[in-house]
C-alpha cells in the first residue's frame, strides 16, 4: 500500500486521543499525528477499479487522520453489534429472521463517508449495520431487534425492516429483489426535484439474477435517473454460490448500457472513492452499477450455520486477508495516528457501549397491543377487538 | 398431537374426483396404517425419493434444494440421483415456476420449490396466466400437468411479516391449478405423491409449524391419498368444524375442550382447497346444523367466505346459527403480535359455544 504524507509525525504519543482538535499546534509543536486531525492525506487502494463503459476514478483516495480513525470505530462498533445480535438471537431474545452484516462492514461506512444524509439509501434485509451508518442508534438497533417500543420501527419490523426517515434511509425489505425498482423510483422523484442528490439502491448477488433489476434498470437509463445500484456481492446467494447461480458473476457488467465499477468492498477508502465517483456520474449520466466485492462471515441467516457450501478455511482466509477492519487498524498503526493500546481501548469502549445499549433496549416495553391495527392504513379504523381473546373485531370507518 | 390427528371416522369414501385416486394402492399399502414415526419434513422428503424413484423424468428444482433446502426436507436427493435431476436455481421465483411449466409442458414431473411461501407473488403471473391457463387456451393442446409447486406456508411463533403468511386464498380463485394442504406426515407423503402424479399443475403448501412437530406413523412405500376428498377427523353432532393444515391441530383442542363442556363437534380436514369437497362438508353441517370455519390467513376474503357461502346456499334451512369464521385478523402478518392475531384455540372455543348457544 503507498502512502503519502503531508504532514510530519513524531514519536511522542498523545494518549488524549479524540480530544485534542488543535492540528495547528500539532504541526507547529513536533508531536505526532493526532487522530482527530483533518489534514489531508492520500491511500492508494490495493486492488485497482475494474471498469465497464467507465473511466473509473483514480485510485488514490484523499482521506483524513480523523476519518480513518473513525472508519475504525464505526466499523468496530458494527462488528460487535452484529455479535451482540447473534447472542441475543441464540438466548431468543430476538425472534423472527435476522441477518447479520459482519464482515462487509465497510460498504456501509465507505458508502456514508462520500455521501450526505440527503442522498437517499434503500437495501434488503440486511440492514442493520446500514442503518447505523445513517446515524441510527444502538438502542435503536436492539431494540427494534427485539421487538421493544424504542425501535426505529416502533417495534413493528424486527431485523429486516429498519427504517430512518429523517437521513433518507429507505429500509429494510424482505423481499429479494424488490427494493431496486422502488429505488429506482426514488431517484425518479429526485430528478424531479433537481436538488442533486442521488439513491443508492442496494441488493446482493443472489438478487443480481431477479428479473426486477433489469426492468428497473431499463427505466432508470432510459429516463437518466440518478440511480445508483450497488451490488454487495458477498458471493453467495443464500447457500448457493455465485458462480452457481449466474452465468456471468462480474455484476458490474451486467447492465451492458449502464456504465459499471468493481470495488473492493472490504477497502472503506475504496469504497468511498467509487460512491464518490458514483454519485457525480449519476447526476451527469444517469445510471451505474456497482459492484462491491465483499464477504459475510456469518451465514445467510441465523438459521443457516454458514459452513455446509463453504469451508472453514475459506471463511478464516478472508478474516486473515481481507477484514476491513483489520485493514483500517493496519493503517491507522502505519500511519502512527494511534497506538495499538487507543484502538484496544477504543473496542473495549465499544463493547461497553454495545452492552448498555442492550440493556437499556431490554428496558424498553414491547408495543402497545392497540398497536397491531395502526398503521394498516393511513387512518385507523377505529378497530376494536373483543370476545374470548379477543376474537371478534370491530372496525369503524374514519 | 399426532395421536390427535389421528383418523377417527370411517374408511375414505371415493369420490373420482381426481384421475389420481385410481393408483391408490396399487402397491398394497394402505394408507391409514402401520409404517415407522416420522415427522412431517422426513415424509415429505420420502415422498420426493420416491417420486424421483418412480419417474425418470421427475426433476426437483428450488433455492438451495440441492445441500438440502432451508427446511432440510430434499436431504439427500442429490447424492441418490445426481446434479442433473436435483438442483439449485438461482433466486428467480417467476424463473422457477416459468422454467416448470416448460419442464412440464413437454411431459416431465416438474417438481418446483419455493422457499416461503411469502416469496411466491414474484411467480404470481406464471402460476395465475401462464401454469393455470395452459390447457384451457390450447384447447388441450398443451399443459402443463406435471407442475407440483411446493412452498412452506404459515405462522411459525417467530416468523414476522416474510415468513408466516397464508397466501392459499390468493390460489383459490384460479381454476386450472389445484390447491393442497396436508395436515401431518402420512397425509403430507399420500397428498404430495397424489399431486405430483396429478395430470393438473398443483400448489401445494407444507404446514412449516408441522415440519418437526408433527410425528406419525407413516406408511414407507409408494402410497397416494385422493385429492379433493375431504375427511372427516373427528365425528361429532354438535357443530361441523372446516379447516386444513396447521390449524386442525389447534382445532382438534379446541373439540377436545368443548367435549368436556358437553358439546360435540365434528372435524373436517377439506386437504383440497381447490376444487374442494362440497359434499363432505354439507353431509356434515346436515347432520350438525352449524358450521365454523377457522383459518389463520386474514378472515376478509379468506377461503373460508367461500365456504361458508356454499354451504349457506346448499343447507340454508338445515343452519341453526350463522356460520362462524374464526381466522386470522385483517392486518399484515406482525412480529409480536403474532399470539394476538393467530385464531387460537380459546377463540374458536368461544365461538363453538356462541354458535352453539345461538
Amino acid at each position: 500500500m503507498a502512502l503519502s504524507r503531508l504532514s510530519s509525525s513524531s514519536a511522542s504519543r498523545c494518549v488524549d486521543l479524540l480530544i485534542n482538535p488543535l492540528a495547528a499546534a500539532a504541526a507547529a509543536i513536533p508531536r505526532r499525528l493526532i487522530s482527530s486531525d483533518t489534514t489531508p492525506i492520500t491511500v492508494e487502494t490495493s486492488v485497482p477499479f475494474s471498469v465497464h463503459n467507465c473511466d473509473g476514478p483514480s485510485r488514490s483516495v484523499e482521506t483524513t487522520p480523523k476519518e480513518l480513525v473513525s472508519f475504525f470505530k464505526d466499523m468496530a462498533t458494527m462488528r460487535r453489534m452484529e455479535i451482540a445480535a447473534d447472542s441475543l438471537y441464540k438466548a431468543k431474545l430476538i425472534r423472527g429472521f435476522c441477518h447479520l452484516y459482519d464482515g462487509q462492514e465497510a460498504v456501509a461506512v465507505g458508502m456514508e463517508a462520500a455521501i450526505t444524509k440527503k442522498d437517499c439509501i434503500i437495501t434488503a434485509y440486511r440492514d442493520h449495520c446500514t442503518f447505523l451508518g445513517r446515524g441510527g442508534t444502538l438502542l435503536e438497533c436492539f431494540s427494534e431487534l427485539m421487538g421493544r417500543k424504542a425501535g426505529c420501527s416502533k417495534g413493528k419490523g424486527g431485523s429486516m425492516h429498519f427504517y430512518k426517515k429523517d437521513s433518507g434511509f429507505y429500509g429494510g425489505h424482505g423481499i429479494v429483489g424488490a427494493q431496486i425498482p422502488l429505488g429506482c423510483g426514488l431517484a425518479f422523484a429526485q430528478k424531479y426535484s433537481k436538488d442533486e442528490n442521488v439513491t443508492f439502491a442496494l441488493y446482493g448477488d443472489g438478487a443480481a439474477n431477479q428479473g426486477q433489476l433489469f426492468e428497473a434498470l431499463n427505466i432508470a437509463c432510459l429516463w437518466d435517473l440518478p440511480a445508483i445500484l450497488v451490488c454487495e456481492n458477498n458471493h453467495y446467494g443464500m447457500g448457493t454460490a455465485e458462480w452457481r447461480a449466474a452465468k456471468s458473476p462480474a455484476y458490474y457488467k451486467r447492465g451492458d448500457y449502464a456504465p459499471g465499477l468493481k470495488v473492493d468492498g472490504m477497502d472503506a477508502l475504496a469504497v468511498k472513492q467509487a460512491c464518490k465517483f458514483a454519485k457525480e456520474h449519476a447526476l451527469k449520466n444517469g445510471p451505474i452499477i456497482l459492484e462491491m466485492d465483499t464477504y459475510r462471515y456469518h451465514g445467510h441467516s441465523m438459521s443457516d450455520p454458514g459452513s455446509t457450501y463453504r469451508t472453514r478455511d475459506e471463511i478464516s482466509g478472508v478474516r486473515q486477508e481481507r477484514d476491513p477492519i483489520e485493514r483500517i487498524r493496519k493503517l491507522v498503526l502505519s500511519l502512527d495516528l494511534a497506538t495499538e493500546k487507543e484502538l484496544k481501548d477504543m473496542e473495549k469502549e465499544i463493547r461497553k457501549e454495545v452492552d448498555d445499549a442492550i440493556a437499556q433496549a431490554k428496558e424498553s416495553p414491547m408495543p402497545d397491543p392497540s398497536e397491531l391495527f395502526t398503521n394498516v392504513y393511513a387512518k385507523g379504523f377505529g378497530t376494536e377487538v373483543y370476545g374470548a381473546d379477543r376474537k371478534e373485531v370491530r372496525s369503524v370507518l374514519p | 398431537m399426532a395421536a390427535a390427528l389421528r383418523r377417527l371416522g370411517s374408511a375414505a369414501h371415493w369420490r373420482g374426483f381426481s384421475t389420481a385416486c385410481q393408483e391408490i394402492n396399487k402397491s398394497g399399502i394402505h394408507p391409514q396404517h402401520g409404517g415407522k414415526a416420522t415427522n412431517l419434513c422426513s415424509a415429505i422428503n420420502q415422498a420426493l425419493h420416491i417420486a424421483l424413484e418412480s419417474d425418470p423424468r421427475s426433476y426437483v428444482f428450488g433455492e438451495d434444494v440441492s445441500f438440502g433446502g432451508v427446511f432440510r426436507c430434499t436431504t439427500g436427493l442429490v447424492d441418490q440421483f445426481g446434479k442433473n435431476r436435483v438442483f439449485n436455481t438461482p433466486l428467480c421465483e417467476q424463473g422457477i415456476v416459468g422454467f416448470g411449466i416448460g419442464l412440464a409442458a413437454m411431459g416431465n414431473q416438474a417438481i418446483a420449490e419455493i422457499q416461503f411461501a411469502d416469496y411466491i407473488f414474484p411467480a404470481f403471473d406464471q402460476i395465475v396466466n401462464e401454469a393455470a391457463k395452459f390447457r384451457y387456451r390450447s384447447g388441450n393442446q398443451f399443459n402443463c400437468g406435471g407442475l407440483t409447486i411446493r412452498s412452506p406456508y404459515g405462522a411459525v411463533g417467530h416468523g414476522g411479516h416474510y415468513h408466516s403468511q397464508s397466501p392459499e386464498a390468493f390460489f383459490c380463485h384460479v381454476p386450472g391449478i389445484k390447491v393442497v394442504i396436508p395436515r401431518s406426515p402420512r397425509q403430507a407423503k399420500g397428498l404430495l405423491l397424489s399431486c405430483i402424479r396429478d395430470p393438473n399443475p398443483v400448489v401445494f403448501f407444507e404446514p412449516k409449524w408441522l415440519y418437526r412437530q408433527s410425528i406419525e406413523q407413516v406408511p414407507e412405500g409408494d402410497y397416494m391419498l385422493p385429492l379433493s376428498e375431504a375427511e372427516v377427523i373427528r365425528e361429532g353432532n354438535d357443530i361441523t368444524l372446516v379447516g386444513w393444515g396447521a390449524q386442525l391441530s389447534v382445532m382438534e383442542q379446541a373439540c377436545v375442550d368443548a367435549e368436556k363442556e358437553g358439546i360435540s363437534c365434528e372435524l373436517v380436514d377439506l386437504k383440497t382447497l381447490l376444487p374442494w369437497d362440497k359434499e363432505t362438508v354439507e353431509a356434515s353441517v346436515r347432520k350438525t346444523g352449524r358450521l365454523l370455519i377457522s383459518h389463520e390467513a386474514p378472515v376478509t376474503g379468506g377461503f373460508g367466505a367461500e365456504i361458508s357461502a356454499s354451504i349457506v346456499e346448499r343447507c340454508f334451512l338445515r343452519l341453526e346459527a350463522p356460520v362462524a369464521r374464526v381466522c386470522g385478523l385483517d392486518t399484515p402478518f406482525p412480529l409480536v403480535f403474532e399470539p394476538f392475531y393467530l385464531p387460537t384455540k380459546n377463540k374458536i372455543l368461544d365461538a363453538i359455544k356462541a354458535t352453539v348457544k345461538y
